[in-house]
């Protein structure tokens, strides 16, 4: 188990190394440049154009330029294009918006989807599977900007409750009661709309797999024991049929920056993700970078972790 | 023999399955008994039912697509068919046990194998989970697994074929039921380990004293096991008697043929005998007789007339128009077969 810890954590640098040269290399591959940006106006003259290149290193060989990115990305010292911030601050600053979002949205997605899905397994066939089965299809079907406008005009029509960005400002005088219910109808939204597509795909495949599980021979044996339908199902078959998911929870992580450009766009909720499709259409090289990097670590992250859970729940796989 | 010895009587079971191709009848109008601390084997060809049949007295069917559509399952005088849910899980793997052909399959692989028996232990006879510990490494030794000690933390993947079926064996007989209904419980195994697993089932039930029904396609393996055979064919029964007027005095040419199949050492390099024909597609079986496409005695009443099961013998009887009248005299004739299968208990 430790020499398998150690070789994974290194086998992941090595990945982690690979990824940051492609990363780059598919930035640089992109089309246009910041230096670009309105050639046409009058006040960029040429030499404003070289200033900028050289100032932003773009004048250098790309070896160059990736060995100067990473060694400012890793001291700290890497400045957003933009606006001559530090990324690493800027980054930080929406991560923490973007966390909230994260953590609620996989909740709701984690703890609604298990009961639908296991529910709907073992009363196969009975109106709650096929309900079940419809509304899945409708969600996966219907994308969820959709549901986000028709869902933020009922709340706000219904219960003039604004649910745009994450506060209504003009509210630091009010009760800290009000303050922070202001902030939970904030969150509690965008988490639901983004947590929709989720539910429906993995309710469908708990579903699948709970259907899977409770058809085996020791499910048989389960019940040949004399145990309840309950012990049946959720001590033999629940255990089972969790084993797929340890993988899939490992790569949710990645999801904290780009699960939810939509929603956080839609919301005007400064997180993450926004920040990353704005980076984009700035062309501004240092934040996407950062982005791609910190995304390939967080795959990493949670391929690692299922690797190491996988361990705790399958007993046969020893490493 | 007076009915009052029986632990077990079904009579005129019918189990049908509901598939969209229409109603299969795996069971239809099985009747059988077990004595108490005898072994019926109930034999047959693959599909013909007996493992319907078997999971059917635990009312393990799964339903939909089967139902048990008529019939009683009479256990000690109570009928299991009209019994609640809840008092049906008390009697599962508490009075009837059941072994499981796929020993690879039957164990739960995420939990160790001391687990899985404790847990029958401490549903059916509220000890503490220490007390379990203590009795399942108990009947893990009786059934022969080497330092009960270390293996009952061992997870089923760690074990051979031959130990899980023994680790099966000891979760049967974790709670003394008076009824173990084994269903086919050698066949995944190697011939030197079902030795093994027949010799222990035997030793087990002369020390406690349960009735087995005993699930085989093995005709050697009822000869050394069973007291009673049924033979089974086509969802129904066709002969019923003691082991010894069967193999001495086969009553339907179905049992003849069987007994003809098997391959006897010594007997030449001939090619073995073979049935004739398949087993009938239990959504379309033949009218009259179920057998008679496959018989060589086959007659005009056989297509038309289905033969109901009627005595030959002492507590032997057959379905078959020419019961009595045939045997296995006439079958060499008929078959050409000459070297027929000797089996001594």
């Amino acid at each position: 188990m430790f020499s398998f810890t150690v070789r994974s954590f290194f086998q992941k640098l090595v990945t982690l190394f690979f990824i940051s040269i492609i990363s780059f290399l598919v930035v640089y591959l992109a089309p246009g440049e910041p230096s670009q940006i309105d050639p046409l106006n009058p006040k960029f003259t040429v030499e404003d154009l070289q200033r900028f290149r050289q100032e932003f290193n773009l004048d250098k060989p790309l070896h160059e330029q990736y060995y100067l990115y990473y060694k400012n990305l890793f001291t700290g010292q890497l400045k957003s294009w933009k606006d001559n911030q530090p990324v690493l601050g800027k980054i930080y600053e929406r991560f923490k918006n973007s966390l909230w979002l994260f953590i609620v949205g996989t909740l709701i997605t984690w703890c609604l989807s298990f009961p639908v899905g296991i529910h709907a397994a073992i009363n196969r066939g009975s109106v709650f599977d096929r309900t079940s089965t419809f509304f899945a299809y409708v969600l996966i079907s219907i994308p969820s900007f959709f549901f986000a406008y028709i869902l933020i005009i009922f709340v706000v029509k219904t219960f003039n409750i604004s649910v745009i960005g994450m506060q209504t400002f003009g509210m630091s005088g009010a009760d800290s009661i009000y303050q922070i219910m202001d902030r939970v109808w904030h969150l509690v939204i965008p988490s639901i709309l983004g947590a929709l597509g989720g539910i429906a795909l993995l309710s469908r495949y708990v579903r699948a797999q709970m259907l899977e599980v409770i058809h085996q021979d020791y499910i048989r044996t389960a019940r040949a024991k004399g145990l309840s339908e309950d012990q049946v199902y959720y001590k033999h078959g629940f255990r089972n049929a969790l084993l797929p998911f340890v993988t899939m929870f490992g790569l949710i992580l990645p999801g904290l920056i780009g699960g939810s450009v939509i929603i956080e766009s839609i919301f005007a909720w400064p997180g993450m993700g926004r920040m990353g499709y704005e980076a984009i259409l700035a062309r501004d090289y240092p934040i996407i970078l950062t982005i791609n990097f910190m995304a390939a670590v967080l795959v990493l992250i949670g391929t690692f972790i299922s690797d190491l859970l996988y361990m705790v729940v399958d007993p046969r796989i020893r490493l | 023999m007076s009915n009052s010895e029986a632990i077990l009587k079904i009579k005129d079971l019918k189990v049908y399955f509901d598939t969209d191709a229409g109603v299969v009848k795996s069971v239809d109008g099985v009747d059988l008994e077990i004595k108490k601390g005898t072994t019926l084997g109930l034999v047959g060809e693959s599909g013909c039912g007996k493992s319907v049949t078997c999971l059917s007295i635990p009312r393990l069917i799964e339903s939909p697509p089967g139902r048990i559509a008529g019939g009683e399952i009479i256990y000690k005088g109570k009928n299991l068919l009209e019994l609640s849910e809840k008092d049906m899980q008390g009697i599962r793997g508490n009075d009837i046990s059941m072994i499981f052909q796929e020993p690879m399959t039957s164990l739960n692989p995420v939990f160790t194998i001391g687990d899985q028996i404790q847990e029958v232990i401490m549903l059916h006879q509220h000890k503490t989970s220490a007390e379990a510990r203590e009795l399942t490494l108990r009947i893990l030794k009786k059934v022969g697994i080497p330092s009960p000690e270390i293996r009952i933390d061992d997870y089923p993947h760690q074990m051979s074929g031959g130990m899980k079926q023994r680790v099966i064996i000891a979760m049967a007989l974790s709670c003394s039921p008076d009824l173990l209904i084994a269903d086919e419980p050698t066949t995944a195994l190697d011939v030197t380990i079902q030795v093994q697993i027949l010799d222990l089932m035997r030793s087990l039930q002369d020390e406690l004293g349960m009735s087995i029904l005993l699930v085989t396609h093995d005709l050697g393996v009822v000869a050394s096991m069973a007291s009673h055979v049924a033979i089974m064919y086509a969802s129904k029964i066709v002969e019923y008697g003691p082991v010894e007027q069967i193999f001495s005095n086969p009553g339907h040419p179905y049992t003849l043929g069987l007994f003809t199949s098997i391959p006897v050492v010594g007997r030449g390099k001939r090619d073995l005998y073979v049935i004739p024909g398949n087993v009938p597609d239990p959504l379309a079986f033949p009218r009259g007789c179920k057998f008679w496409p496959r018989c060589v005695f086959a007659e005009d009443i056989c297509r038309s007339q289905e033969p109901f099961l009627e005595n030959i013998g002492e507590g032997h009887t057959a379905a078959c128009h020419f019961r009595g009248k045939i045997d296995k005299h006439l079958w060499k004739e008929k078959t050409n077969t000459g070297s027929f299968l000797n089996i001594s208990r």
